[in-house]
């Protein structure tokens, strides 16, 4: 019966996709309508195939983790793709002949770098953070996953969100919000994923067999809960046609920019931080074989984090038409927000009290800790820059590129790398990882390709500051624009090696995995009948 | 009154109250006497059922000593 309707809805949207591929007023939606269209009708055949065939049973006693094991290979596989789109632009931006003339309206900078930031942010991160999500809600509830094939629809609805989105950057759909570029009908998709997946995650939380929720859950469930809202609210448009993927802000003017950096920000404050403190609160306990150093101050860091994050947003408008109580609440938060920031940083180190020799010993230990010692940076400098004289410097500048990649690549990237190498084994059964040297090498890599990324954006940064507001005696300004460009050249050079040094670790890390999965020995069986107790 | 003045007054008021409340009532609750206990036992919470979920057929539960 089942069968039946899941044939039936494929087939209308199949249709629906045919009708609008024919009715589609731009390229965008038309590519969009034609994935639809291929997607539904392949699923619908695929089910009438299936039809008569008996059900494959599956053990419903244990953990669900087929479909996490997908996550952690979506993981990797976006990770590559975004951070090789990255080096690219950083190159072009080095070497603008790499703007090529046959590819000019496709894969120009102005084009590709949506689909850099979308691809490590939500690609890599997104699915990073799911398929955590759904490991770590399942071993601290004691309990499967709610909602069984729903999973597979968060995932695989997912990566078509993704495909969605990064065709329509390269093909000129965007409503011009960073960070949330997909036009109308892309987030529709979303929010529909995004309900599923928190039904799926609460599901799991309400049958828990453990009286308390451990703490990471509460990190996850924020950043679900909080995505919804800021989705929600900053993408409220309205399409011109049903048939064409522009659309038009239902707010403007400045409304609209506070409403953007609202979003954009708590982006950062709940995609970007508080998800990846739930892997933090879950992966480095684990990896260092002790529970978390205060399990007190890990319920104030959360609640702080919570309170403090989502006033912060204002900073992004400072010198705007925004009013100046605006910004000085938005800048006044962001330095608060240094106290739950390094609260969890401590936290998290100090961890490994009484067993620091594990990070001469464990590389995967040591990529945990350069992460959350990336996120205690981080979270400094983000404050400061703030500050409205400081970001009177900084705005507009490379500055801000660098203070976005040491919290990106150090924290995000290297606690996804490290909770990897921590799932790799376990996923697939095996005794321990492939190799902990190609761990050591993926290591230096990406954190040397980090240091060079910083403080080449740090150097160029402040110096573009430096000369934009540079007057003579007369007061003329005493450099054009193009005397920046020129002056930048080489620390964009330095950027883009930087950049190339961070795709090969996460290369290494993916033949590591690939290794782990299919030859490392695998682990010996354990005895299946415990003693009753 | 219009709206926006209602929504600021209460905004600046009341509700900076209650969640000002609230949050200082949650530092109060997680520091509060004998909870070092509990928050020893939820702290060791990853490291049981690795593998498998509790309350399977060999009669795992979660806090063997605090569950009767």
């Amino acid at each position: 019966m089942w069968d039946y309707v899941k044939i039936a809805v494929l087939g209308v949207i199949a249709v629906f996709a045919a009708v609008a591929a024919f009715m589609a007023r731009d390229m965008a939606y038309m590519v969009h309508a034609v994935i639809i269209l291929l997607v539904a009708g392949g699923l619908a055949a695929w089910t009438v195939r299936g039809l008569g065939a008996p059900k494959p049973v599956i053990d419903k006693t244990g953990y669900m983790d087929d479909v996490i094991r997908a996550g952690v290979i979506a993981t990797c596989f976006w990770g590559v793709v975004g951070f090789a789109a990255g080096t690219f632009i950083a190159s072009q931006l080095a070497f603008p002949g790499l703007n090529f003339e046959w590819a000019s309206g496709y894969m120009n900078f102005g084009r590709l770098r949506p689909l850099h930031t979308s691809a490590v942010i939500f690609a890599f991160g997104g699915n990073a953070l799911i398929a955590t999500s759904f490991y770590v809600v399942q071993r601290t509830s004691a309990a499967r996953l709610w909602g069984g094939d729903l999973a597979w629809f968060v995932f695989w609805g997912y990566q078509l969100f993704i495909v969605l989105a990064a065709t329509g950057y390269l093909l000129g759909a965007t409503q011009s919000k960073e960070y949330a570029e997909p036009e109308w009908y892309v987030d529709i998709w979303l929010t529909i994923l995004w309900v599923t997946y928190l039904a799926i995650f609460l599901g799991t939380i309400f049958k828990r067999k453990e009286p308390h929720i451990y703490v990471a859950n509460w990190f996850y469930l924020s950043f679900i809960v909080t995505v919804a809202m800021l989705h929600l609210i900053n993408n409220l448009s309205l399409p011109i046609s049903i048939w064409g993927s522009k659309s038009v802000q239902v707010f403007s003017g400045v409304q609209d920019a506070m409403t953007q950096w609202w979003y954009g920000h708590n982006a950062v404050g709940f995609f970007l931080t508080a998800g990846f403190l739930g892997m933090m609160y879950y992966f480095v306990p684990k990896q260092a074989e002790r529970p978390v150093y205060s399990y007190k101050l890990s319920i104030i860091h959360f609640w702080a984090l919570i309170f403090l994050y989502i006033w912060a947003g204002p900073h992004h408008l400072h010198y705007t038409a925004l009013p100046d109580w605006a910004g000085t609440l938005g800048m006044v938060f962001s330095v608060m927000l240094w106290m739950p920031s390094w609260g969890g940083m401590i936290n998290g180190l100090m961890t490994l009290s009484g067993a620091w020799d594990k990070i001469r010993t464990d590389p995967v230990i040591r990529m945990m800790v350069v992460a959350v010692g990336f996120y205690g940076m981080s979270t400094f400098e983000g404050p400061m820059m703030s500050i409205r004289a400081v970001n009177s410097l900084s705005h507009y500048t490379d500055w801000t590129i660098g203070h976005v990649h040491s919290g990106a690549l150090g924290w995000n990237g290297m606690i996804t790398f490290g909770a990897l190498y921590f799932l790799a084994p376990r996923l697939w059964s095996r005794e321990r990882l492939y190799s902990t040297a190609l761990v050591s090498w993926h290591f230096w890599l990406a954190t040397i390709g980090i240091v060079l990324y910083a403080a080449s954006m740090w150097v160029t940064g402040i110096m573009e500051g430096l000369m934009w507001r540079e007057v003579d005696a007369q007061g003329f300004l005493v450099n054009s624009f193009a005397d920046t460009v020129a002056a930048k050249h080489p620390m964009y050079i330095v950027r883009a090696l930087g950049g190339g040094m961070y795709v090969t670790g996460a290369l290494i890390m993916c033949y590591n995995i690939w290794k782990t999965a299919t030859s490392a020995p695998a682990k010996q069986a354990t005895p299946v009948a415990a003693p009753a107790e | 009154m219009d709206t926006y003045s209602v929504m600021r007054e209460f905004a600046d008021s009341w509700m900076l109250l209650a969640l000002t409340v609230f949050f200082v009532g949650v530092i109060v609750w997680a520091l509060r006497p004998g909870s070092a206990k509990e928050h020893r036992d939820t702290a060791n919470i990853p490291f049981r059922h690795e593998d498998k979920p509790a309350g399977t057929e060999d009669g795992a539960t979660c806090r063997k000593e605090a569950r009767t």
